[in-house]
């Protein structure tokens, strides 16, 4: 059943697809362009699970949504449709549905499963690893524990000398219970678990939120709010764009660039700071609007400071990017194609470094918010260079956006208040392009109209799997600086 | 060259000058909370029902707040109807104890600092490992900028090292997860002893908004002897160096 990104589905009059023509249509579609956003298990009659699978089309902002009867086994779409791997092995983990065929059935979060509580939870990190054998070859085994303050991840590299043969990536560490936490909802906490579900992604994964309930209701943000919303997700995106310059910068040993980017950074989230007292905008993007309005001073203070900001990233990244020496670290570093990048569901930056046109904010705009209000920036190298790149010319990019939208405010109310009660057997999508990429909550309400499942996909759940091919090839030493260029959440992937 | 030195003089100095003088805060931060003084209705309960921590809460003694758990959202400010709640522009939160978290009317939470013995060692060096745990990477991002030219940490002899064989201590965020726990617990065995744990972030401290979940085992607290904790969901870096430099005995505004 097509319909558009804004639109409420009635459950109800959805009808089950047989599991074969399912796999087809699935298949089918992939053929022709769409992109699968999630594949997750709904609950159905007599304690079963149906598999459902929501497709999206770039081009028109179209979604597809199909669904099976209860199932425990089904033939894996992996073989044919490898963007789905990570789906199937989650619906494996969380619900025990087999995907008959999947070329490797591992633990994602290393929770067991609570559906079959007769198998026992691994240990986290314990599996099998793909291996590398033959004389030189040797394994390199990394984290939980990084060196560094970062969140912990396992990593195994399989190693000719300096060559990584083959990189696995193993989360999972992070788990924390977020969408087991969610079911039942919304209440007190549900917006709170939104701002910490990724807490560098406060406000993408707000307003993802804000367009599931929105869309439920019927109801959208006054102008002026989802304007201040919008604004706030691009200096969410230029905090981290700059802080992922910096970071570049920092792994070839550039240090002018890493210094000044670190401050910068601080710069953009104390503009944040502004608009509602919280650097990572805790507490300003709510279901309906937002929580802070802004009234000429801030208005003034803000357009002061993004400004300033803005002049000292791109005097930051403009000597970084005619540095012969950074360049040469970062020229065909990491190279993913197109046709890899496609095949995985890449998304964000990553993708359009690779010259893939997918932007969240072009296909899919939020409710209230103007179409296409932003040029999007493609690269086609794939390479660090290209994703650096693409960051450094998004930043122009939200800058010019913030400006335009602080100076163009719309008058009226931030808020509007959404009704307590959520209509029954319903289905809703918020899609937004968070700084990392496509973030996407999927929201589904039982006869109660309280949450039978809510999806979160943070854009690094399809990313860490790019990141893991685009070392291929590679020096193992420049794993830092390939892991900085796709710089993905292990919280946003565990959840 | 050239171009790299005119960046330069453009970019300026950065440095803030804290401990001498503390920079200005947003005026709509929300740091200390405030307890008014006075009984609540009968049976009002308005601000405990729409904590989304269950920082709030009353007793014999009265009303309280656990700014351990509290994310500093401040729903209950909004929702007291006797106005007895509200947040002040103090980034003063760290404590030396669990304890000293619960708020009541006219108490504000203290910073100790180390004994004697662990003072004389680590007042001019202190290299900490820090572990996340489930934390969201707001709370590590504002450890991480303590390290930036802004705050200059290394100028407090202050520093984060890789290894927890080179460190006199963990900073732990998150509220650590089921998933985290082992390589927690064999992290802090590898610092070699007198050392020290922090618990950054209201996760860290209780468990934060996870506190019910149960992939999460309640934050550092149960699991490591914690010597200075730092609310805030996450922290402000100025809160967090704070507690830091008051725990090695440092004067701070």
């Amino acid at each position: 059943m097509e319909f558009a990104a804004t639109e409420r589905l009635d459950l109800t009059t959805v009808p089950v697809t047989p599991v074969d023509a399912f796999r087809c249509r699935v298949l089918d579609r992939v053929a022709e362009g769409w992109r699968v956003l999630a594949l997750f298990t709904l609950p159905g009659d007599a304690g079963g699970r149906e598999l459902c699978c929501l497709m999206g089309r770039d081009h028109d902002g179209q979604l597809s949504f199909l669904r099976t009867a209860p199932l425990t086994a089904y033939p894996s779409l992996t073989p044919e449709c490898p963007q789905c791997h990570l789906f199937e092995r989650e619906i494996y983990e969380q619900w025990g549905i087999m995907p008959t065929g999947h070329p490797w059935l591992k633990p994602v979060r290393f929770t067991g499963c609570p559906a079959r509580p007769d198998t026992p939870r691994p240990a986290p990190g314990v599996t099998e690893y793909f291996q590398v054998r033959g004389e030189q070859v040797h394994e390199v085994a990394v984290g939980p524990v990084h060196a560094g303050i970062i969140e912990p991840g396992h990593f195994r590299f399989q190693c000719f000398g300096e060559e990584v043969i083959h990189l696995e990536i193993g989360l999972g560490f992070q788990h924390r219970g977020i969408e087991a936490a969610l079911a039942g909802g919304p209440d007190r906490r549900t917006v709170h678990f939104m701002e910490t579900a990724a807490g560098d992604t406060t406000i993408g994964h707000c307003l993802a939120h804000a367009a599931v309930l929105e869309t439920l209701t019927g109801l959208t943000a006054p102008a002026r709010g989802r304007a201040i919303g919008r604004i706030a997700l691009e200096l969410e995106r230029l905090a981290n764009h700059t802080g992922d310059i910096g970071a570049l910068a920092g792994d070839v040993g550039y240090l002018p660039t890493m210094s000044f980017c670190g401050r910068i950074r601080g710069d953009f989230l104390n503009c944040t700071g502004v608009v509602c007292g919280n650097r990572f905008g805790r507490g300003l993007v709510r279901p309906g609007g937002t929580a802070w309005d802004l009234g000429q001073p801030e208005i003034e203070e803000l357009s002061r400071r993004v400004a300033d900001a803005g002049r000292a990233v791109l005097g930051a990244a403009a000597i970084l990017f005619i540095s012969s020496t950074a360049l040469a670290r970062f020229e065909g570093t990491g190279r993913l194609c197109a046709e890899t990048a496609r095949d995985i569901g890449l998304v964000g930056p990553p993708a359009r470094a690779c010259g893939l046109p997918r932007d969240a904010r072009h296909s899919f705009p939020l409710p209230g918010a103007g179409a296409k209000d932003i040029p999007m920036q493609l690269n086609d190298s794939g390479d660090v260079q290209a994703r650096g790149l693409v960051r450094r010319l998004e930043v122009e990019a939200s800058l010019d956006f913030i400006a335009g939208a602080l100076a163009d405010l719309p008058a009226g109310p931030v808020r509007a208040a959404l009704p307590d009660a959520l209509p029954p057997h319903s289905l809703a999508v918020g899609l937004v392009e968070g700084w990392r990429g496509e973030i996407r909550h999927v929201a589904a309400t039982d006869a109660d109209g309280k949450f039978a499942a809510y999806k979160i996909i943070d854009p690094s759940f399809h990313n860490w799997f790019g990141l893991a091919l685009a070392l291929r090839g590679q020096q193992v030493s420049d794993f830092p600086l390939c892991n900085k260029s796709f710089n993905l959440s292990y919280c946003g992937h565990d959840l | 060259m050239l171009n790299i030195l005119l960046e330069r003089l453009r970019q300026g100095h950065r440095t803030i000058a804290f401990p001498a003088s503390l920079p200005p805060l947003p005026p709509r931060y929300r740091g200390l909370p405030i307890l008014s003084a006075g009984p609540c209705a009968p049976g009002c309960g308005s601000c405990a029902g729409v904590c989304p921590s269950r920082a709030l809460g009353a007793d014999a003694d009265g009303l309280y707040l656990d700014l351990g758990r509290c994310i500093l959202c401040g729903a209950c400010a909004g929702a007291c109807p006797g106005g007895r709640v509200s947040f002040s522009g103090d980034h003063r939160l760290a404590s030396s104890t669990r304890e000293g978290l619960i708020l009541r009317p006219g108490t504000r939470p203290t910073v100790t600092p180390l004994e004697p013995a662990r003072q004389k060692l680590f007042a001019r060096s202190l290299r900490l490992r820090q572990i996340s745990a489930g934390g969201c990477n707001a709370c590590e991002a504002d450890i991480n900028v303590l390290t930036t030219i802004v705050f200059d940490l290394g100028r407090f002899g202050i520093d984060f090292v890789a290894s927890p064989r080179h460190a006199d201590g963990v900073v732990v965020t998150g509220p650590v997860t089921r998933n985290m726990l082992s390589a927690v617990g064999d992290t802090f065995d590898a610092v070699p002893d007198p050392r020290v744990a922090i618990a950054v972030g209201a996760c860290a401290i209780s468990g934060g908004l996870f506190a019910d979940s149960p992939e999460t085992t309640g934050g550092a607290t149960p699991h490591l002897p914690v010597d200075l904790f730092v609310p805030g969901c996450p922290p402000h870096p100025l809160t967090i160096l704070d507690g830091l430099l008051r725990l090695i005995g440092l004067k701070t505004p």
